[in-house]
């Protein structure tokens, strides 16, 4: 047996497997994101993995834009779980431009030119 | 908490080089014109320089690279690297040396060749492991995305940034030195290409060349110099993430615990200071550092910008040669808040000199809203 992964292996591990799993402390019981070895809120070590639910908004949204020969703008968000963990993303399925603040979305775990990233979609319903 | 150390060091000499284009140059020697312009302006000669304080946009070890550039064997050196703040934190570890009797002479200094080697500039900035993949542009979007939460919690208007890059433009346009001297309207701004919403290209600092240096003794000697001194009244730095993502709450920055201490060990409040020298890399920082350094409350920065408040003749004076924005932005635009204000408090500035200037605040930002740095300078009535 080799040396278990470390946090940032195990969670792009679970990402290649089509998860989003978040680390929660079990000394403050917040979730945490980025994936550490310690507890960025009260300095915990006993970190456990969960499968987020998925379920989130749009915390703050910028369109980038670039020319239409090279792809056209694209959204780049910063999104808040309902874990209340946020990450930078990006809303895929709606125009750049219509991805508002407070935007009800859907992570799952998809990939950027080959590797493995979350991404959103506009939540259903 | 740091108020041993007010007023114990001061500037005595600045300098600058290689503003706007300097074809043909590279970083070092622009790093070292500016030195040796400081230098002069001080009344010394390299030889007497023990302390260095340096970081460039090369290398892994800058300041060392610059201590040998300059043929000196200094005897302590900081080269501590928090991105644009990283000058203004200088004036503090400084400070600290020189009142330790760690080194005589402080010389602080910067200098980049990014316009003119634009294209084959190498920066050490490696994309963030959360962000880079979804291709936000470094650093825009990540000003940007405070920008929109700003403007989505407080009503705060594009009209209301444009008119940040509408007010540097009218101070640089009273000064030679500033780079871009044209008149600026806020249609202009609006009109301009956008980059990464809500930001546009105008919203953005300029892309220039161009070094500056600073020169620091203990106050127990700062007068000995030829010019009048301005003192180190305080000085405090909050760095609070690297990655935009990891910044807890977009409309309020570590300037207001940076700016808070930096006070306290001035002891002196906003309503006291003469004129505010920022890092305005864009649009949105002037609007944040001002509400969190406290001359106006949180979210009202979108009104108090506008309609030419901050520009000459306004209520206060902010970034009086223009700012990143219109004067000077060689990558790190940190050290010319604090090269601004010590003219100011001198009274040579090179473009609109204020009357009777006594305070100024010099504030640095780093990274991405990530590390802050306020300094209190103050003439020699503040003493
Ligand atoms: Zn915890």
């Amino acid at each position: 047996m080799g040396n278990p992964l470390g946090p940032d292996a195990t969670f792009r591990d679970g990402l290649s497997k089509g998860q989003i799993n978040l680390q929660q402390c079990g000394n403050c019981d917040q979730f945490i994101f980025f994936p550490r070895i310690n507890c960025p809120h009260c300095g915990g070590t006993s970190l456990t993995w969960h499968p987020a639910s998925g379920k989130g908004e749009v915390h703050t949204a910028t369109t980038v834009r670039r020319r239409a020969e090279k792809g056209g703008d694209y959204n780049v968000s910063m999104i808040e779980l309902a874990e209340g963990v946020r990450m930078m993303s990006r809303v895929d399925g709606i125009a750049p431009l219509d991805v508002k603040i407070g935007l009800a979305i859907t992570a799952f775990a998809g990939e950027i030119d080959g590797i493995p990233a979350v991404l959103c979609k506009p939540a259903e319903g | 908490m740091g108020d041993n150390l007010r007023g114990k060091s001061a500037i005595v000499g600045v300098g600058h080089a290689g503003f706007g284009e300097a074809h043909g140059q590279t970083a070092y020697e622009i790093m070292a014109q500016s030195s040796l312009t400081a230098l002069a302006d001080a009344g010394l000669k390299l030889s007497d320089v023990d302390g260095l304080f340096c970081t460039m946009m090369e290398d892994s070890m800058p300041v060392v690279m610059a201590a040998e550039y300059l043929g000196i064997t200094p005897r302590y050196i900081d080269g501590t690297m928090s991105g644009g703040s990283s000058f203004v934190n200088y004036l503090t570890s400084a400070t600290m040396a020189l009142e330790m009797g760690l080194c005589d002479v402080a010389l602080i200094c910067y200098g980049s060749n990014q316009r003119s080697a634009s294209g084959k500039l190498v920066t050490a900035s490696k994309l963030p492991p959360y962000e880079g993949l979804y291709s936000p542009r470094y650093p825009i979007s990540g000003y940007a995305l405070a920008a929109a939460r700003h403007m989505h919690e407080y009503g705060t208007t594009r009209e209301n940034l444009a008119d940040v890059a509408v007010a540097a433009r009218a101070w640089a346009s009273h000064n030679p030195e500033a780079f871009m001297r044209d008149p600026l309207t806020r249609e202009d701004v609006l009109a301009s290409r956008m980059v990464s919403d809500p930001l546009t290209k105008l919203d953005c600092c300029l892309v220039t060349d161009g070094g500056g240096a600073i020169v620091l003794v203990r106050a127990d000697r700062a007068k000995d110099f030829p010019n009048a001194p301005v003192y180190v009244l305080g000085s405090a730095a909050e760095s609070s993430h690297r990655q935009i993502s990891q910044m807890k709450d977009y409309t309020t920055t570590a300037a207001r615990e940076s700016g808070k201490r930096a006070f306290e060990i001035a002891g002196v409040t906003p309503k006291d200071i003469d004129v505010v020298e920022l890092y305005d890399a864009f649009t949105i920082n002037t609007v944040l550092f001002l509400e969190d350094l406290g001359f106006c409350q949180k979210g009202e920065g979108g009104a108090f910008v506008s309609d030419g408040n901050i520009a000459p003749g306004g209520g206060l004076a902010v970034n009086t040669n223009g700012g990143g924005l219109s004067c000077v932005h060689p990558g790190m635009y940190g050290i010319f808040t604090v090269i601004e204000a010590a003219r100011q408090i001198r009274g040579d500035a090179p473009g609109i000199q204020l009357d009777g200037v006594e305070l100024a605040v010099a504030h640095g930002n780093g990274g991405v809203l990530s590390s802050q740095v306020t300094a209190i300078l103050g003439g020699a009535s503040t003493v």
